[in-house]
């Protein structure tokens, strides 16, 4: 065995509870922030996951990113007009089926046509503001997972009767509706249908669930009142992390406004950013806490071993030799903790995970963890830093012992 | 261990350590004077023994030669090369290949067997390969008397022994030289005749040099040569019949 690493590891085994303590204040900090990180990894994957799974991951409406130019600013462009009304639209995707086959040839994905409408649906005296989307239940597999999260029934209920619709679960709960029931569905613009409630969803996103409901793509062209339209189109990538690309791409080539899920919501997925922050901080600070004991473990044995290190230096070894040894030991309490750590952590995961809990926000009853090995390697790394860092300074102040005043006070 | 070589006397070649009008101040609110002006010469196969009352700067002289410690002004010289412009680095390694340290108090280290004791100093050297190096070791402990307990731990032996067990730390990469500082101090009168004899030996018999700080001035008349300090200077400088070894 190397020198160096022989008499470390003779210091830290002759000094048993010591070292022990030591090593189990590293594997503290380090099981409890593999089982921080997972957990709060957990719950950002189950939500980024529920988000993804409920939305499509491309939006493309028929909104423009920039509103057109007026005729009169084309005509006149060094004029300063003021008070025109903007220049009105046909609302829809012009052309929907042809952008759509235009998309297909390239899109790695799924894509469907569906028509959004802002409605108001009454039923036993309450009027809950709702958005209603026009679907192909045909299609509607291929870019969302709303089949999957049907209840009580298929999406293919859809054609079961005239202006059939679907609810969300909180909707229905909301207003009382059951399947069977007839509700009246009314716009802004004055179309006014009874729809049959032919079954429930349930997403998981408690926002959907509550305002969202779903009918053929014919009814909700009856309610907007304009035959043939699709105001949307919907697209599923298989992987939804390209999804920010790809959508510029489409806007790029359509020329409508193409929003990616990232973009949608953007505002609740930078509070992630804050979220792992303040994960890493108190990582961080765990783990430092669990520095100050190597810290105090080489401080101690750099005290008692002085008249060691003096023979030693006074003997030929270098300050380099001498420091290295106390820092290997600072790296031998490091390592063991992150092992012992790495175990405890995982054994907390598991110990977390069989925690029931009762969550309005949750569909499951257990708290979402997130198994990778990038917890246990950071966590280790981070102990394995903190316990150089820590091991260091008392290790050069060993190493800058002057053997001759050691020497002489020993005898 | 080698064979016993003809004693050449003192300094008959280049000189193996040699002191330049050393002095060593303390530095404090009232500076110290360890050592002032001297001029020495050790040469080889060397028994010197240095005396003095308590604070006449043995000890300092001692490590002064050893590279322990660094002259205020003056200069040490090993084999002739000076060892000011040294680094701490530079004056380890020299410490480590070519002097031998053996002090009043053992000072091995306690969680290590006798073994290992004498073989890391070997370790920290290199210049052997690893088989090599306890073989020496287990020569140099059966040659001292301590073949039995190669694998004792230090605080398992008796207060000769260890100190025997220095001696042999302190020969371990075969320095030419070896400083011993009060090497009897802390025995009785069998275990420091016994350490004496070991010191002898290496000298008769290696072919080595020792200089020895001692209060015992019967051990310094049986040794080759005397220097007497007194108040950081040396104040007699005795030669004593060399016994050679025929």
């Amino acid at each position: 065995m190397n020198l160096i690493l022989d008499i470390a590891w003779t210091h830290v085994r002759s000094r048993v509870r010591q070292t022990g303590f030591a090593v189990a204040g590293v594997a503290t900090g380090v099981g409890f922030s593999i089982m921080m990180a997972s957990l709060m990894h957990g719950s950002q994957n189950d939500f980024t996951e529920r988000l993804i799974n409920t939305l499509p991951h491309i939006t493309v409406t028929d909104e423009r990113r920039k509103p057109p130019p007026q005729p009169a600013e084309q005509l006149f462009a060094s004029a300063e007009i003021h008070g025109l009304t903007p220049e009105a639209r046909r609302p829809g995707i012009k052309n929907p089926l042809a952008t759509m086959a235009a998309l297909e040839s390239w899109l790695p994905g799924g894509i469907a046509p569906s028509v959004k409408v802002q409605a108001i649906i009454r039923y036993a005296n309450h009027d809950v503001s709702t958005t209603v989307t026009g679907i192909d239940p045909r299609r509607e597999a291929s870019v969302s997972e709303l089949p999957k999260q049907m209840r009580g029934a298929t999406l293919n209920a859809l054609y079961r009767a005239t202006n059939a619709i679907v609810l969300g679960d909180r909707l229905s709960d909301k207003i009382g509706a059951r399947i069977g029931a007839n509700i009246t569905l009314q716009t802004s613009q004055g179309a006014r249908i009874t729809a049959q409630v032919v079954g429930f969803f349930h997403t998981g996103v408690r926002q959907q669930d509550e305002s969202s409901a779903y009918v053929l793509t014919k009814t909700g062209q009856i309610l907007a009142q304009q035959t043939g339209l699709i105001n949307e189109l919907r697209i599923r990538l298989p992987n939804a992390l390209e999804s920010r690309e790809v959508a510029a791409r489409v806007e790029r080539d359509t020329g409508y406004k193409s929003v990616s899920w990232e973009e949608a919501y953007e505002d609740l997925l930078s509070t992630f950013i804050i979220r792992n922050i303040i994960m890493y901080a108190v990582v961080g600070a765990i783990l430092l806490v669990a520095s100050f004991g190597t810290y105090n473990i080489i401080s101690t044995i750099t005290h008692e071993k002085a008249r060691d290190i003096a023979i030693m230096k006074s003997l030929g070894l270098s300050e380099f030799t001498v420091r290295s040894i106390f820092v290997v030991e600072a790296l031998i309490i490091g390592f063991a903790g992150a092992l012992v750590g790495f175990v405890l952590g995982y054994l907390l995961c598991r110990a977390l995970g069989t925690v029931r809990i009762t969550n309005p926000f949750l569909d499951s009853d257990r708290l979402p963890l997130t198994y990778t090995y990038v917890h246990y390697a950071l966590a280790g790394l981070v102990a394995l830093a903190s316990s150089i860092a820590a091991g260091y300074q008392p290790a050069r102040k060993a190493a800058r012992v002057h053997p001759v005043e050691i020497i002489r006070g020993a005898t | 261990m080698s064979a016993a070589p003809q004693r050449q006397g003192p300094a008959a070649t280049m000189p193996l350590i040699e002191a330049r009008k050393v002095t060593r101040i303390l530095p404090g609110i009232v500076p110290t004077m360890l050592v002032q002006g001297i001029d020495l010469t050790v040469g080889e196969n060397e028994f010197v023994a240095i005396t003095g009352p308590s604070g006449s700067g043995k000890s300092s002289l001692l490590y002064l030669l050893g590279l322990l410690d660094l002259p205020t002004t003056g200069e040490v010289l090993i084999r002739g090369r000076a060892t000011a412009h040294m680094d701490e680095e530079e004056r380890a390694f020299t410490r480590l290949s070519m002097l031998g340290f053996v002090f009043q108090f053992h000072f091995l280290l306690p969680e290590f067997t006798v073994l290992d004791n004498v073989t890391w100093p070997m370790r920290a050297l290199g210049r052997y390969p690893a088989g090599a190096m306890k073989t020496r070791a287990s020569e140099l402990l059966g040659v001292l008397g301590l073949g039995d307990h190669m694998n004792k731990r230090p605080d398992q032996l008796s207060g000769g022994q260890r100190q025997r067990v220095a001696v042999a730390r302190a020969l371990a990469n075969e320095p030419a030289i070896i400083l011993a500082d009060e090497p009897t101090g802390s025995l009785d009168s069998r275990a420091s005749e016994q350490v004496f004899e070991v010191l002898r030996d290496i000298v008769e018999k290696q072919g080595k040099t020792v200089v020895a700080v001692t209060h015992d001035l019967g051990l310094a008349e049986r040794m080759d040569r005397h220097i007497e300090l007194l108040d950081g200077r040396i104040v007699g400088d005795e030669q004593h019949q060399i016994n050679a070894v025929t």
